[in-house]
């Protein structure tokens, strides 16, 4: 194919002119750039040359200060402690061998360790200090600072490091810091940290690691040869980081941790009218502190082999079976339902037959004649049988469903576990099996596959007394300076309301005041003299006991098997200001083991007056501190 | 049908110029990246070598079909490098605060690179079909104009802004060329200047930062005028002969933060001082001034604007990248072509190496 040039001869003239114009316009440019490079390389290249080799401009940062965390009451929790690092910046050194046996002789160090990475440094970046020694001690400082005209390169580097002042308390909520990995940096996640930056890994440090950390200042500085700072060329102020005040309560958070001492559980409270959490304690814990120091490997060894795992904050994320406390919402859905007439009486013989199984209460001598305000008070599991069978296992899901159980519930922390509302549908399709009919039995009284957390636990309670709201547990109060006071405030977030008729939940209100306060009530070990407490008492078989077994005592069953004790509470029962969500794991009847914890929690949290005791406890409960 | 005056007619200075760049180009990378072990440095010049390697085999692509193709579809290809860049902005990797690439499971692209010769491609199109010679008005432009404005805001707002400008620049250039009367420019830029407010508040805040620290580099005492202080120190210190292969010890000492891309000019002023540099800028010189030689020899307009559109972007590369390094202009973040390490704008830039080569080696199919 041929193609006709489109030119015609005056054009091709014009075209012609103007690209030589062109031409002569791209060489008068690169004539301006080669006297350019003349005048940089070849008459001021020699004072370059000297600043090169001798002077050099250099950077340094100026790290800000991390904002604070406090309870809600303003008291401190945690601060940022000065730290003592020691470096040595490879290119002043003059004499490897002689610099490390000298530090050798005042600190303790491995000489031979210390001289491998200063030597590798030396050819790739001589000019970064490299850490020989984190978290100097007093004398360690005063010995090397004496000395310090003598060794050549040695310099002291001062570092903020995190400190949490009541060590673990709270450690699952407050969380840690970490040194920032490749991963998080390529992710852009924390685009004001830099390698070598502590930034959060857990918990409130984490989620709020944005706002805590502020932003980091510098200087532009000139330094001489030995890296002396000979002037500052231009410097920009660290800005500090926001404070981070929490909703919890210092004093009843350490009563709650007290009472989980060489325990395994969890312990929720919170404000039923807000969703704020007032405690929440998990057993066994760690100490964040480690974490601020710089983990060394045998403590993180310690740490992840322990059978318990300190690190899980079973608050969240720990799911158990939620036991006789699940009655409460059998009872609802029965109500609502049509199924269940409050005033019905229902024969308990202390078991019941259900297509050939035998299916006990927990009480072999039997509750007779109950209502359901007695079988709630007494926790009579043959009644539950009965009315769970009644109204069938998918009405039951969609109930505990609409309560808030077995979802996550929002909270402003990572790692939260949904727990699990089974229905036949869900059995199927995890199994592959038909939901068989005696199943619904066991969930009716708490056992089998459902599982809840502490968190939807005591949310759960909390709506039932507040009318049916279901407010999102809020963990942070506000975050703010000291210059712009309350930057942002968490204000209570309502997700849903229950929309269940108000006398049926008088007559479950009722009933629960009636399990601590009546003779028989299951929770009465959690009664109170002054204020009416209202609550629910939840035991969970771990493993069903072989029947010939079955009369042996609690503490000869070995500590795996034995049952886990549940109790929530509200108090007080007319106005409720606290709910409580109360496990502990492996230890027995959940109104012998738990009930008491609540009683002491809320008789001290209306007392107003902490026993001191808690902070003694708490200081050397390290994370060997557990059961067995 | 195949002509052997194809054959006959391959440019190969241009290709040897390209081979050269490329060869200084990764020999600088493997220099700058020396000590760069945080970056996966040791990796960078063997990625360059890749990119080069594809780059030629696309150069060589590009010359096996007749350019004209491209003038017929130039607004379809166009059209599809817009969408793509919708794309890269509506479900693009956000790297460095900014969404430029689309992914494509094993590799990404960066379709502003793209659009800026499809770009030059539709303007040559619409210019060599005016009429009239030259003394074009503000209303002759208001096609162009509009061709330029859809792709600028949308790199603007992702936020490319080095890109956007030399988008603009590259345009401007073209249309200079073609010989718009001044008044219109006047016009023209006033107005542009007068609705930039309008523009402005049409974006978010943090592209807002992002395009007054493009513009102000020096407010940031610690970033781009701590840059600039060593990027001179590292370009003077080279002298007449330089420090020697690998010897650069402002390189070493891992001062910038960009040394592969922005101110890897520097890197190789300071190893092979103002002998290496001028060796560069007159490979440079030579490739922007064969293009133009081409651009004369071509048959057709619309082959002399495509050459003359890409030659410019060139040189714009050029003299934007050498002038911030060496302190002429404020830093703005534009890397050096081809020199620079940067798979997507290698391999772009190739292609349009290829389109050169391909209206060069057809220039004898056209009839007197």
């Amino acid at each position: 194919m041929a193609w006709h040039s489109d030119f015609d001869p005056i054009e091709t003239e014009i075209y012609q002119r103007r690209l030589a114009r062109l031409t002569f316009f791209v060489v008068i440019v690169f004539g301006v750039l080669f006297v350019r490079l003349w005048s940089l390389q070849i008459i001021k290249g020699p004072k370059y040359r000297i600043q090169s080799e001798n002077n050099r401009i250099d950077l340094r940062d100026i790290l800000p200060f991390r904002g604070l965390i406090f309870d809600r009451n303003g008291q401190l929790l945690v601060d940022n402690r000065p730290s003592f690092i020691l470096g040595v910046i490879p290119e002043d050194t003059k004499n490897l061998d002689s610099l490390t046996e000298d530090l050798r002789r005042l600190i303790e160090i491995d000489s031979v360790m210390v001289k491998g990475k200063i030597k590798k440094a030396l050819k790739w970046n001589p000019f970064n200090p490299v850490h020989i020694k984190k978290g100097l001690t007093r004398d360690e400082l005063a010995r090397i600072e004496t000395n310090s005209l003598s060794m050549p390169g040695v310099i002291i580097e001062v570092k903020p490091e995190r400190h949490c002042i009541y060590n673990t308390l709270a450690a699952h909520l407050i969380g840690y810091l970490g040194e920032i990995d490749r991963e998080q940096l390529n992710r852009g996640e924390y685009k004001e940290n830099k390698l070598g930056d502590f930034v959060g890994k857990f918990g409130i440090e984490k989620k709020w690691h944005k706002y805590l950390n502020g932003i980091r200042g510098g200087q532009q500085v000139e330094v001489n040869a030995s890296g002396q700072i000979l002037r500052v060329l231009y410097q920009k102020a660290a800005e500090p980081g926001f404070n981070v005040y929490l909703t919890i309560d210092k004093d009843l958070q350490m009563l709650a941790e007290r009472s989980l001492y060489n325990r395994v559980g969890a312990i929720v409270a919170m404000n039923p009218s807000s969703g704020e959490i007032l405690a929440m304690a998990s057993s066994p814990a760690f100490n964040p502190n480690d974490f601020a120091k710089g983990m060394d490997r045998d403590g993180w060894e310690r740490l992840i082999s322990n059978p318990h795992f300190p690190l899980q904050n079973r608050a969240i994320s720990g799911q158990y079976p939620p036991g006789s406390v699940f009655k409460i919402v059998v009872a609802l859905a029965g109500l609502e339902e049509g199924v269940i007439d409050p005033n019905e009486k229902i024969f308990c013989g202390g078991s019941h037959r259900f297509q050939g199984r035998i299916y006990r209460d927990w009480k072999e001598k039997a509750h007779g004649y109950v209502d359901l305000h007695r079988a709630l008070v007494e926790s009579c599991d043959v009644y539950f049988y009965k009315m769970g069978q009644k109204i069938g296992i998918d009405s039951i899901a969609k109930y505990a469903k609409r309560l808030g159980l077995g979802s996550r519930t929002g909270l402003q922390l990572g790692d939260e576990e949904p727990g699990l509302i089974p229905n036949k549908a869900w059995k199927l399709r995890r199994w592959h099996v038909p939901w068989q009919e005696g199943e619904t039995l066991s969930v009716a009284v708490g056992q089998s596959f459902t599982l809840i957390t502490p968190i939807q636990m005591v949310r759960f309670i909390s709506a039932l007394f507040n009318g049916g709201i279901v407010f999102r547990p809020q963990v942070t109060r506000c975050i703010g300076r000291e210059d712009k006071k309350g930057v942002f405030e968490f204000k209570p977030h309502v997700i849903g309301h229950w929309g269940l008729r108000k006398e049926n939940m008088e007559l479950v209100k009722k009933a629960l005041v009636g399990v601590v306060n009546e003779p028989r009530g299951t929770g009465k070990r959690a009664r109170l003299d002054q204020i009416r407490v209202a609550g629910k008492t939840g035991t969970v078989q771990v493993i069903a006991l072989p029947e010939e077994e079955e009369s042996v005592q609690e503490r000869d069953v070995p500590y795996k098997f034995r049952d886990h004790a549940w109790f929530v509470a509200v108090a007080p029962a007319e106005n409720p200001v606290i709910a409580l969500a109360i496990l502990v794991e492996h230890s027995g009847l959940g109104g012998v083991v738990a009930a008491p914890i609540a009683k002491d929690m809320l008789e001290s949290y209306f007392n107003k007056s902490m026993p001191l005791r808690a902070r003694e406890v708490l200081q050397d409960k390290a994370i060997k501190g557990v059961a067995r | 049908m195949f002509d052997r005056r194809l054959i006959h007619n391959f440019d190969w200075i241009l290709l040897v110029i390209l081979v050269f760049i490329g060869l200084l180009s990764v020999l600088n990378l493997y220099s700058a990246t020396h000590t760069i072990r945080s970056m996966g440095g040791s990796q960078i010049y063997v990625r360059q070598i890749c990119w080069f390697a594809i780059g030629f085999l696309v150069l060589v692509l590009m010359t096996t079909f007749d350019y004209h193709i491209l003038d017929r579809f130039a607004y379809p290809l166009f059209f599809v490098s817009l969408i793509l860049l919708v794309a890269s902005l509506k479900m693009g990797r956000v790297t460095y605060g900014s969404q430029r690439w689309l992914s494509f499971g094993y590799f990404s692209v960066q379709p502003s690179e793209m659009v800026k010769i499809t770009l030059v491609i539709v303007l040559a199109k619409h210019f060599s079909r005016l009429e009239r010679m030259g003394d074009y008005r503000l209303r002759d432009l208001l096609r162009p104009l509009i061709l330029i404005g859809i792709p600028f805001i949308m790199i603007v707002h992702q936020p490319d802004l080095g890109t956007a400008l030399m988008l603009v620049i590259v345009c401007f250039s073209l249309i200079v060329f073609i010989n718009v009367n001044w008044k219109s420019i006047l016009i023209f830029l006033s107005t542009a200047l007068l609705s930039a407010p309008f523009f402005w508040i049409t974006l978010q805040d943090y592209q807002k930062e992002r395009i007054i620290a493009f513009l102000r580099p020096d407010l940031d005492p610690l970033g781009a005028a701590y840059h600039l202080t060593q990027s001179k120190i590292t370009i003077g210190s080279g002298l007449f002969w330089g420090k020697g292969f690998l010897k650069g010890t402002q390189t070493r000492l891992d001062f910038l933060p960009q040394q592969h891309t922005d101110f890897s000019f520097s890197v190789l002023a300071e190893e092979w001082g103002f002998v290496g540099s001028v060796m560069l800028l007159f490979l440079y010189l030579f490739l922007i001034l064969w293009c133009l030689n081409i651009a004369k020899n071509s048959k057709d307009k619309f082959g002399t604007l495509v050459v003359v559109g890409i030659a410019a972007s060139i040189f714009w590369h050029l003299t934007i990248n050498v002038s911030m390094v060496t302190g002429l202009l404020p830093v703005v973040g534009i890397p050096l072509v081809l020199f620079s390490y940067g798979g997507s704008s290698v391999i772009s830039t190739m292609a349009a190496m290829g389109l050169i080569m391909n209206i060069s080696m057809r220039r004898f199919i056209f009839q007197e």
